[in-house]
């Protein structure tokens, strides 16, 4: 019992933050739905819900997000079969770069996808623009990261010595593959495919800027209609659909969830060259180098056209605010705003992760202990299933009178996008700390060492990297968070996303010359950030 | 001094412990001795404050131990597997509580700990590139440093292989008794536990069923199955027991009597007769499986010029410090 107070004392912090700043505006925005001018009135929920349109948008989530999914895998597989089990030059820079568009900001990547396959883009004449099939590929551009990292990730410490062992017994190496390696891989595949699923599922800045009006995602939905149309009923109706349908999905990967066994060694050897069975590898990653490098490289040439010829024109206009009064501030200013709020958005994800990730990785002395702890760990890993537009929101109509006025806060941005980041720190501090052996902390304790010491001796050693890396992670969400950031930021200091989105949404070619130039800064900016934390070298990256 | 009053420590209600006690005296070395899942690791862990109690007390000079944390009570724990700490020097490991207690002279202090355990000028060496037995030994000089008022052991030597054991079993004897130190130490292992031990307590089950003195204990186990726990081969009850005790020229008062497996000694014109069932040559003697007359198969052995095979019929004398009567089953 003193055990699960002391439980409870280590993570009253994080739950005082998650309560006033996560379940106060979620709950404040679905009561929205059920109170109908102060009477309760469930019945609305349901008239939604049975709305042509609701069940339309309904589909069209699982149906993209399940396409999504399908080509993540499809093509991650057999390139982190490549990118980390065999060998050759730029091998290291390549897995860097194919881990950069997973944090690119996603309104970035639609205008980049745009700019590509638009009607006067190198591909408009595939006439690709505002189709389900851009939707579909802007979501595997984002995804096929994560499926690389984390089933590259078990593929390099798999032993190979069953599959020599089925190869002697005469296997041939596709047999080996379906029998042997796939199903050791299967685990690692499934949590990723669920996570991947997840993202692309509740995705909103890619869909909201390349669905135009024709296709609608629950996220986009919810944005569109508390902002244009301020049927809050009807956007908390889906808001409760998209928090149960997530919860459960969370529940069930929780249970899939790959648990690395920490005293699995993991192997040392070599691994080979490339050779000519390895097609299937190269191939995939070819493709994925085509998915990702072609919008980007697409945005980069549009950033440098200025009429009809070349040049840094509409980099030099960044520092005005475009034509029309598109913008109350200057573009630098906004990237000002963006980098300071991030600053302060990565102290506050890292220290709540932190303490989190303590709380749940701690060895369970009873059953009691362990149902709480696990409970804890879900409830942390909530904000990655509800809408960020949703949290926004929430913030706007919750946090607006005493004693919790914020709505004029500097702090109030910076606090969602760090819940917002919260999962993706939790899950790279998690796995690290889950991966001492608790007697090297019995042995510190033994030897005279008090909690801190403790912590400072056996646990900061294999931390440092990891809060580095989650710090890179946390500080490159911030940078691309659109969706509760969209709610939440003053006009007069905006940050770079919500430029973005301003410039692309005003008529004017220099306007749009400058949100792809804007982008490219915005997308350099969190490259150079993501290619630091690849430089650390955390083997549990965003593991779910 | 360690004093342990009907300790029971359970998991989510299971009971790993139950009713302990046990006494251990200032400079004396007790060995727990049980299989594993016994509960005398949990024991071990109770006693460093890692796992809470549930009923009963755990005290030291009568000053009760309960709400004392780990890092508090002067308790030096070693791990089966070290459990040194991979970033440090082997000197820094050493002189961790050391440093922590800001001692002057630490460097003089680890190389004399080190030289203690016969590890000279590995101070800068990482743990990495250290075999098991020296990891070992440099877990022990760790947890030696700081002069701890009591040693906890758990399974020290289980993790390295059997001639590494033997020899730091023999080592780590001397050290404590050159230094002095109260240690409690579990294992599954009687060999280390009669070479390092004084007193000796056997688990089974999660209860203490004997313990003593060392020599005392093997003497008499308490029951027929702590005498197979300790390294009997048999124990014969009733006529057969009677049969073999007579032989022995002991008294024969109707117990059971716990059989090495060297105890029947093959001899001309010994008292025992019976019938060879197998015979296997080993380095020092030759092993064998015997039928005697009104006992049934028990273990025997015959000098190596004697070739006694299946089938033949040979008599036997009995080793009677190979012996042990203890109280039967019922």
């Amino acid at each position: 019992m003193r055990r699960i107070l002391a439980l409870v004392g280590l993570a009253a912090v994080p739950l005082a933050v998650l309560g006033v700043f996560f379940v106060l505006p979620v709950s404040g925005m679905l009561s929205e739905g059920f109170w109908v001018d102060g009477r309760f009135d469930p019945g609305a929920v349901a008239d939604v819900l049975t709305r042509p349109r609701t069940l339309r948008v309904i589909w069209f989530t699982l149906w993209s997000a399940l396409a999504g999914t399908t080509v993540s895998v499809l093509l991650g597989v057999p390139a982190a079969h490549l990118l980390h089990r065999r060998r050759f030059h730029g091998r290291g820079v390549l897995r860097a770069l194919l881990l950069v568009p997973f944090v690119l900001p996603t309104v970035v990547v639609g205008v980049a996808f745009r700019e590509l396959i638009g009607e006067a883009g190198p591909l408009g004449f595939l006439g690709f623009d505002g189709s389900a099939g851009a939707i579909v590929a802007g979501l595997a551009f984002f995804n096929v990261a994560v499926v690389i990292r984390a089933v590259g990730a078990a593929w390099e410490s798999l032993d190979p010595r069953p599959a020599e062992a089925a190869a002697a017994l005469g296997a041939s190496p596709a047999q080996v593959f379906r029998t042997v390696t796939l199903p050791a891989l299967r685990p690692a595949i499934v949590s990723a495919a669920s996570v991947v699923f997840l993202f692309c599922a509740t995705a909103f800045g890619v869909v909201l800027t390349l669905g135009g009006l024709r296709y609608s995602s629950i996220e986009t939905e919810i944005y569109l209609l508390t902002t244009n149309l301020l049927d809050l009923q009807a956007a908390a109706a889906l808001s409760i659909v998209q928090l149960v349908a997530i919860t459960a999905l969370l529940v069930v990967t929780s249970r899939l969830r790959a648990v690395a066994d920490p005293r699995l060694a993991r192997t040392t050897a070599r691994p080979p060259r490339v050779s000519v069975g390895d097609w299937p590898g190269v191939l995939a990653t070819v493709l994925v180098g085509v998915l990702v490098g072609l919008p980007i490289a697409a945005l980069v040439v549009g950033s440098l056209q200025v009429g009809d010829g070349w040049g840094l024109g509409n980099y030099r206009a960044l520092t005005t605010g475009g034509s029309r009064d598109a913008l109350l501030v200057p573009v630098t200013d906004a990237l000002v705003t963006s980098l300071r709020t991030a600053v302060d958005a990565t102290w506050m994800a890292l220290s709540l992760g932190l303490l989190v990730a303590v709380v749940v990785t701690r060895r369970s002395h009873t059953r009691a202990e362990r149902r709480v702890r696990g409970l804890l760990d879900g409830l942390f890993m909530l904000p990655l299933g509800v809408s960020a537009v949703t949290l926004g929101f929430g913030f706007l109509i919750t946090l607006d009178e005493p004693p919790l006025d914020l709505r004029d806060s500097l702090l109030l941005v910076p606090i969602a996008q760090a819940l917002v980041a919260l999962p993706l720190v939790v899950r790279t501090l998690a796995p690290a700390l889950g991966g001492v052996d608790d007697r090297q902390r019995q042995a510190a304790a033994s030897l005279g060492a008090g909690p801190l010491r403790t912590f400072a001796t056996v646990d900061l050693p294999v931390m440092w990297k990891p809060l580095l890396a989650a710090a890179g992670f946390a500080f490159a969400v911030s940078l691309g968070e659109f969706g509760a950031t969209s709610f939440l930021a003053r006009d007069e200091s905006p940050t770079m996303p919500i430029v973005i989105f301003h410039l692309i949404g005003h008529p004017g070619a220099m306007n749009y010359g400058m949100a792809l130039a804007a982008s490219v800064v915005l997308a350099a900016t969190t490259a150079v950030v993501m290619l630091a934390v690849e430089r650390l070298r955390v083997p549990s990256l965003g593991a779910f | 001094m360690l004093t342990l009053d009907g300790v029971s420590i359970a998991y989510d209600g299971v009971p790993a412990v139950i009713d302990a006690s046990l006494r251990l005296e200032d400079g004396e070395v007790l060995a727990v001795l049980g299989p594993s899942g016994s509960g005398k690791s949990t024991l071990l862990r109770a006693v460093a404050g890692l796992e809470p109690v549930t009923t009963g007390r755990i005290a030291w000079d009568d000053g009760d131990l309960a709400g004392v944390p780990t890092h508090k009570r002067g308790f030096a724990l070693m791990f089966q597997d070290g459990q040194l700490f991979g970033h440090l020097t082997v000197a820094r490991n050493v002189g961790y509580a050391l440093r922590l207690r800001r001692t002057p002279n630490a460097a003089a202090r680890v190389r004399e700990l080190l030289e203690l355990v016969g590890l000279e000028g590995y101070g800068d060496r990482l743990p990495a590139t250290l075999s098991g037995g020296e990891r070992q030994r440099v877990a022990l000089a760790r947890s030696l440093a700081v002069q701890p008022r009591l040693l906890l052991l758990d399974e020290p030597l289980s993790a390295l292989d059997a001639g590494l054991r033997e020899r730091l079993a023999n080592d780590l004897r001397d050290i404590l008794r050159a230094a002095g130190t109260t240690a409690l130490m579990v294992t599954h292992d009687q060999e280390e536990a009669f070479t390092v031990a004084d007193r000796l307590a056997v688990m089974r089950a999660g209860r203490i069923v004997q313990q003593g003195d060392i020599a005392a204990v093997w003497r008499a186990p308490a029951d027929p199955e702590t005498a197979l726990f300790l390294g009997y081969a048999r124990v014969l009850e009733g006529e057969s027991a009677g049969t073999l005790l007579r032989a022995a020229g002991l008294p024969d008062d109707d117990a059971a009597v716990a059989v090495r497996r060297s105890a029947l000694v093959v001899a001309d014109a010994g008292p025992l007769a019976g019938v060879v069932v197998s015979a296997r040559v080993t380095p020092e003697l030759i092993r064998l499986v015997v039928e005697v007359d009104g006992i049934g198969a028990v273990d025997a052995v015959a000098r190596l010029d004697t070739h006694p095979a299946a089938g033949d019929r040979v008599s036997m004398v009995v080793d009677a410090s190979r012996l042990a009567v203890t109280p039967t089953t019922s």
